[in-house]
């Protein structure tokens, strides 16, 4: 692989750029890989990537059905942070954070994994009470987290209208220092071009149609471009996983909602962090190239057309004015729709399925991007050993039939 | 230093500006004099203003390009006020208005004046080398710690306009229309489906971008070039043509109104300017009324009429971005509309016929038209005759490879090129010039179509990308015109025609007779593809080719990208940026699906299709919002007696919409001392609480009854007339999600209350189980919260003081706890309820919302004799957590089941029909016996001064404080009061296993490092045998 450096640019500006090396190959398919995973966005890369680093697994393919990471990779608002309330979520996504923390250097890639901070606003007393007991549940869990005040808060986000005077007024927030924003699209090519580099073989516009099994164990999978062998499978496909799953025979408690998301013009730098508020209903940052960042919840309804229903987005931007009221002025560029799976606890599927050799990574519904290193490295380890990761062993889909949910509504009831 | 002043560009005659009337405007600070009819663009060029920025990645002078809504460079800072701030305007899109203040966005060319801007062209040529596409994914990483320090500077140099810093002034409107046909675009496509469907006794709204309806029409300079429609110049057919449709009653004309939006089931949104053309701050009117700074039209149309016309494309050469470089079609229209030259010396670089009438326009304005470059070998059509007849001389076989000059063209670089084989092939010729027009041919305006998904298809025969008609995502939906890849008038008119006719069909019309108009014939000759043009040096060394200017992505930027691997056009798109700039890659993208093509050796539909999506050019935000801001972002809701309330002093609390009374503080109470007060007053006399706001639904129907058995987790089937009962409501993952008291008002007859915040999330939820599962149940639901005020009087003097108010029989054995009786209460008919949530003596009249005040004051009458006293939400929550009565939301969270509150008693798992939640609850985890319990805690106190210990709510529970972190937490505090009742501090909490647990030792760690211990008691701490409401 090309190794990427500041001294490397100048180099090749030198020869006019006319030597840089294919990020990745476009190999065709074999006739039997080791492991297949079905679905190259962020999270399938990242779990090709991990399986092929740390588990000594190269022998794999990541197919993909469209290009990569053109699915919720490309349509998300690329928040990061870790602070969730119970054990299991945060000690997943505090997974993820500390492998976002390193990703640029580990990939040789920037993500440019930026560590602003995030606010979670509270509004009224209940909100105050949750984010309370978040942050203090934080503290315990090992995750950076305080309580900020109204003052607290306007110092960090002069923008943002913190008088009594506004509907809800702030009444304070949680801040996570480390949570962030990223690169979205940089974080599916620089997994890709590390997997590829140690020998994945990346397979764009190749649909997956179906699953071969043998005496109830996966044996490949059937596509567009014919039957590929495979001793183990991991199906990421987020919005398409419960066609996935019908198609291999069992069904996941999934519904497919779309997801919208909005920017503005771009704006001289005027937010800092990410600010998110659960009871106006909104979250906003600003990207490097200046645009602000927005989104908000699903649509009510499911489906799979990736595109939501304007009243969202009314509603969305409502939410943003009444917290910024200066940004009245600022228009929207554009708005986009992705579908995500969600499962009735919020919380993923990590898990193993009655088809044996054959794994589920899926449900992350509106907070998926975030986890994409994390998921990616558990669930390479999953498919490595063939059973769950230890932060996987909660998001078992068998907790559906036992009840033992990890109900993440109370806590994250917006999307992010 | 002194300015040259450079002359003025303006033309002597013709245009659509008034010529009588100038109007001042200032750029970067200086002074300067425009037409009434000119657009902001138009001013500019006319005062010889051709830097108007630096470009976004390589700070490169930026000019005009073109006129309309594809402009991507003159991007610019409005507002002669903070609060009157437009960032990011399209100087070609807004109307000049006398006092506009117009800045240029990059900082970096405050002044032409500016040290910084004569160097700007050598920074951008010298930086721009080392920031080929994707640059910042391969460098910055080293050190990992100064990323954010980098980072910082990249915000700094990024972003266009800034954000106003103060609020805005204006307000903004939502208009929704229904309407038969909705005809998008107003040149000739829309002028003439709009008149058919109009005739035809169709609603018709018709709308356009731009400030006069008209399109391409208005461009037409009306020379002997120019066609006629049924002998008319074309300005005279659309005077009159406009001029029958603003007679029609059902017919809508909105200039200045943009279809940005096109949703599902025809569902269009039009942002209509009212006053951008007159001001930054919209005009207040005579009345003294602030106008509607624009509105938005939300239409759903039957049919849909895309007459958007097309996007000429620039041809991409070496230094197509110095200013002076425009597309063809701005050149004709800055001289034909707005009597504008664009400079004295112009080379055209053409591929089609169309692309001529601005050398013939710039001729006929008395300029110097150096020469055409016809990249075809032998064109022919009318208006090349026209050229050569007029002395113009035509390179063929040629085109502009290469634009000379830094801050504005000094000439240009033509040479003889073989497409095909993509090479110059002569020598190259220098041409002195200060404009070079290209053209490389037309894109249809797909964009609307494309918002629901479908993908606009690519014509060989048009060479470009076409609406999806048809697909099914389209229903209802129709274009013609350029927009549809008809470009000569006749065929433009024809196809607008038969759209015009198809929808008045579709909408049930009699077709009226409407006979299209005749043209008078002009000849053109067929393109010759091209996009980009070869230069003498390969693509990766020649000058810069910029393909999309906003976003400073280059031809070789994208040659890099498919280099590197990214095939997939959308890899190329988000690799380089290209399309993502406020203009939506307008200009860029065909040209840059054309690089893309021919660097992989592929046809562009091969490479993919172009998606686009709403908005087709940005909308403001305060349009999106409307009046749903400030205090009716959410519309507020008060009581009958919030005048009382706030009379009173009272503190409020937001509960869902509510404003609830909190406390009621007096003198300089603070609200520990106001709530210790009010406790106690309800302990020991008597106090009034506001309880109007607990959603109340009104039940009815022949299986009322069964509704209730099914969606309440306890039974009802018993629950006699005049009774009320408590309920609980679970999800059908078994977790409690609502409760409240329900009475029984007949056999039929129920009245439920639920939580506050809860009320109309239960009713949708209610109305979802029977509508989608159980049609067959005859139940009816109606809210009926604000129907009526709920005065709950609780104390031991509250039944001396109701007595005093009401003919109802308020003996302790003829109207028990849980019962219900209808009387008359301060002489109006109502309803009282004997049940307690303070476990004290409690009536809840309920009297209709208009009497609320009413009778709440002449309670206060009576009531001063007992020391009634009024409290608030707080108290509330302290004397029933004293009761260790829970609140939903409060002590659950979506993770508890009845019986971790502990409330088997309220769990019916004999009733016959299945309810919701049952079946989860008898899973293996939530029959667990160690699951997180509703329990008390009593904080230890170890001195003296510790009865004040309250826990925070939200604190962690663990039952070792010395486990390293990660520290296993066991639970946590829901509710955390000081008692002036058992003068010390107590909670409600959950732990694990807690019920089997009471009298154990529990720790708290908090923030700061201490932590406080508390023991585990049962969760009711006052009157526990309930003797004090049974009085």
């Amino acid at each position: 692989m090309q190794r990427y450096s500041g001294f490397g640019l100048v180099k090749h500006a030198l020869s006019h750029h006319e030597h840089w090396q294919k990020v990745w190959r476009s190999p065709e398919p074999k006739k039997e890989y080791d492991v297949i995973i079905v679905g190259g966005g962020g999270h399938g890369l990242a779990t090709a990537y991990y399986l092929a680093k740390e588990h000594g697994i190269t022998n794999i393919a990541v197919i993909e059905k469209g290009w990569l990471g053109g699915g919720n990779t490309a349509r998300n608002t690329t928040i990061v942070r870790s602070n969730y309330l119970w054990d299991e979520s945060a000690a997943l996504y505090e997974h993820s954070m500390k492998l976002w923390e390193g990703l640029s250097q580990d990939l040789n890639y920037n993500v440019m994994f930026s560590q602003r901070g995030v606010l979670n606003l509270g509004h009224t007393l209940q909100d105050m009470r949750d984010i309370q007991r978040r942050v203090n549940a934080n503290r315990l869990q090992g995750i950076d987290g305080e309580v900020l005040d109204t003052q607290q808060v306007q110092d960090l986000v002069p923008a943002m209208d913190c008088s009594a005077s506004t509907r809800y007024p702030v009444l304070g927030a949680s801040w996570q220092p480390r949570g962030g924003v990223a690169r979205h699209d940089a974080v599916a090519w620089g997994f890709a071009r590390g997997a590829d580099s140690l020998g994945v073989d990346l397979i764009q516009q190749t649909e997956v149609t179906g699953f071969r099994k043998q005496d109830g164990a996966i044996v490949g999978v059937e596509t567009s471009r014919g039957f590929i062998g495979a001793k183990r499978v991991g199906v990421v496909t987020a919005g398409n996983s419960g066609v996935m799953a019908e198609k291999a025979g069992f069904r996941l408690p999934l519904e497919s909602h779309p997801l919208q998301a909005l920017v503005s013009e771009p704006l001289k730098p005027i937010l800092d962090t990410v600010v998110m508020s659960n009871h106006v209903h909104g979250y906003v940052s600003q990207s490097d190239k200046g645009d602000l960042v927005i989104g908000a919840g699903i649509d009510g309804y499911v489906g799979y057309g990736q595109r939501g229903s304007y009243p969202t987005i009314e509603h969305t931007v409502q939410a943003i004015i009444e917290l910024f009221p200066i940004f009245s002025r600022v228009r929207m560029n554009r708005q986009w729709g992705g579908i995500v799976d969600t499962c009735p606890d919020a919380c993923p599927i990590i898990s193993k399925t009655p088809v044996k050799g054959l794994f589920f990574n899926c449900g992350w519904g509106t907070g998926g991007f975030k986890a994409t290193p994390g998921s990616g490295n558990i669930f390479a380890w999953t498919l490595a050993k063939g059973r769950a990761h230890p932060l996987a062993e909660p998001f078992a889909y068998d907790r559906f039939n036992s009840g033992k949910l990890i109900d993440e509504h109370g806590a994250a009831g917006v999307a992010h | 230093m002194t300015e040259t002043r450079t002359p003025s560009r303006r033309t002597s005659s013709g245009g659509r500006i008034n010529r009588e009337t100038s109007l001042n405007f200032t750029f970067n600070g200086k002074r300067y004099q425009g037409l009434a009819g000119d657009t902001l663009a138009s001013a500019l060029m006319a005062n010889g203003v051709d830097v108007l920025n630096a470009s976004f990645k390589y700070a490169r002078p930026r000019g005009l390009v073109a006129a309309g809504a594809e402009e991507p460079n003159a991007i610019l800072q409005l507002g002669s006020t903070e609060s009157g701030q437009v960032p990011n305007v399209r100087a070609t899109q807004q109307a000049l208005y006398d006092g506009l203040e117009a800045h240029a966005v990059s900082g970096w060319v405050k002044s032409q004046k500016d040290l910084m801007s004569r160097f700007l062209p050598q920074v951008g040529k010298l930086g721009g080398k080392f920031m080929p596409p994707g640059f910042y994914y391969k460098t910055f990483m080293a050190p990992a710690s100064l990323w954010m320090t980098y980072e910082k500077y990249i915000r700094k140099a990024a972003g266009l306009g800034r954000s106003p810093l103060e609020n805005d002034p204006d307000i903004y409107d939502h208009l929704h229309q229904h309407t038969d046909v909705l005809v998008i675009g107003s040149g000739p496509a829309g002028l003439l489906a709009a008149l058919v469907a109009a005739r035809s006794g169709a609603r018709v709204i018709l709308c356009d971008e731009q400030e006069e309806l008209g399109g391409s029409l208005l461009s037409m300079s009306g020379d002997c070039l120019d066609q006629t429609l049924d002998g008319q110049p074309a300005s005279e057919w659309r005077d009159a043509v406009l001029a029958e449709l603003a007679a029609c009653d059902d017919v809508l004309l909105l200039p200045r109104t943009t279809a940005n939006g096109y949703h599902d089931h025809n569902f269009v949104t039009l942002h209509e300017r009212r006053t951008e053309h007159q001001a930054d701050i919209a005009p207040v009117n005579s009345r003294g009324a602030r106008q509607a700074r624009s509105r938005l039209h939300r239409v759903r149309a039957h049919r849909v009429i895309m007459a958007t016309g097309a996007h000429e494309r620039p041809l991409v050469y070496s230094h197509n971005d110095v200013p002076g470089n425009m597309i063809a079609g701005a050149v004709t229209t800055y001289l034909t509309r707005f009597g504008v030259a664009a400079g004295d010396k112009l080379v055209l670089s053409v591929n089609n016929d169309h692309a001529y009438r601005a050398a013939l326009a710039w001729k006929a304005a008395g300029r110097d038209v150096v020469a055409i470059a016809d990249a075809r070998s032998a064109p022919s059509g009318a208006l090349v005759e026209a050229a050569r007849a007029a002395g113009i001389r035509i390179i063929t076989g040629a085109a502009v490879i290469e634009a000379r000059g830094d801050r504005r063209v000094t000439g240009a670089r033509v040479a003889a090129i073989d497409i095909d084989g993509f090479k110059v092939t002569g020598e190259v010729e220098e041409l002195v010039c200060d404009t070079i027009a290209s053209s490389g041919g037309y894109s249809p305006v797909v964009h609307l179509a494309a918002h629901t998904g479908a993908r606009p298809v690519w014509s060989d025969e048009v060479h470009g990308f076409l609406p999806a008609l048809g697909a099914p995502m389209l229903k209802g939906f129709d274009a013609c015109g350029a927009a549809n890849g008809s470009f000569s008038l006749e065929d433009v008119l024809v196809a607008a025609y038969a759209s015009g006719v198809a929808a008045v069909e579709a909408c049930e019309y009699p077709v009226a007779d409407t006979i299209v108009p005749a043209v008078s014939a002009l000849v053109e000759a067929p393109m010759l593809p091209l996009y980009q043009v070869p230069h003498d040096k390969p693509t990766a060394r020649a000058p810069k080719q910029f393909v999309d200017l906003q976003n400073d992505v280059t031809a070789a930027g994208i040659e890099l990208a498919t280099r590197e691997g990214f095939e997939s056009i959308e890899h190329v798109k988000r690799y380089t940026a290209m399309g993502f700039g406020t203009d939506q890659g307008k200009l860029g993208n065909v040209n840059g699906m054309a690089v893309a093509a021919r660097c992989l050796g592929q046809t562009i539909p091969d490479t993919g299709t172009t998606v686009f999506r709403p908005n087709y050019t940005p909308v403001t935000f305060g349009a999106i919002v409307g009046r749903h801001c400030g205090a009716l972002f959410d519309p507020m809701r008060y009581t009958a007696m919030q005048e009382w309330h706030v009379a009173q002093g009272a503190k409020f609390e937001d509960v869902g919409q509510w404003k609830r009374p909190w406390y009621y503080p007096q003198g300089s109470e603070d609200m520990h001392a106001a709530v210790e007060r009010e406790c106690l007053a309800v302990r020991e006399k008597v106090g009034v609480l506001d309880a109007s706001t607990l959603g109340k639904i009104d039940i009815t129907g022949r299986d009322a009854r069964e509704f209730l058995n099914r969606i309440y987790t306890n039974a009802w089937a018993k629950l006699a007339v005049g009774k009320a009962r408590y309920g609980l409501m679970c999800h059908d993952d078994g977790m409690v999600m609502d409760d409240g008291v329900t009475t029984c008002l007949a056999e039929d007859h129920f009245l439920m209350t639920t939580t506050t915040g809860g009320a109309a999330a239960i009713l949708e939820w209610m109305e979802l189980w029977h509508q989608t599962e159980w049609p067959e149940l005859d139940v009816q639901m109606t809210s009926v919260t604000d129907h009526w005020a709920t005065l709950t009087v609780t104390g031991p003097e509250a039944r001396a003081l109701v007595g005093e108010l009401t003919d109802i029989d308020l003996d302790r054995d003829n109207f028990k706890f849980m019962e219900v009786r209808e009387g008359m209460i301060a002489d109006i008919p109502g309803r009282i309820f004997r049940i307690s949530f303070t476990g004290e003596l409690s009536y809840e009249l309920n009297v209709p919302a208009n009497y609320g005040q009413y009778v709440w004051e002449t309670l206060f009458a009576k009531g001063e004799k007992y020391g009634l006293t009024p409290y608030g939400t707080e108290t509330m929550h302290v004397l029933r957590a004293e009761k260790g009565f829970i609140i939903v939301g409060q002590d659950t969270d979506g993770s508890m089941t009845p019986e971790d509150l502990g409330m088997q008693w309220c769990v019916g798992y004999n009733k016959p029909y299945s309810w919701i939640g049952k079946r989860a609850l008898t899973r293996p985890d939530t029959r667990r016996d160690d699951r997180k319990q509703m329990i008390g805690l009593i904080p230890r106190r170890k001195k003296a001064g510790d009865e004040r210990i309250v826990l925070q709510e939200g604190a962690q529970i663990v039952f070792d404080p010395d486990h390293a972190i990660p520290m296993p937490m066991v639970g946590h505090v829901t509710s955390s009061y000081y008692s002036p009742t058992l003068g010390h501090g107590f909670a409600l909490a959950v732990v694990k296993g807690g019920s089997a647990r009471i009298g154990e030792t529990v720790f708290l760690p908090q923030a700061d490092g201490s932590t406080l211990e508390a023991e585990i008691t049962a969760p009711v701490f006052y009157d526990k045998k309930g003797a004090r409401q049974n009085v």
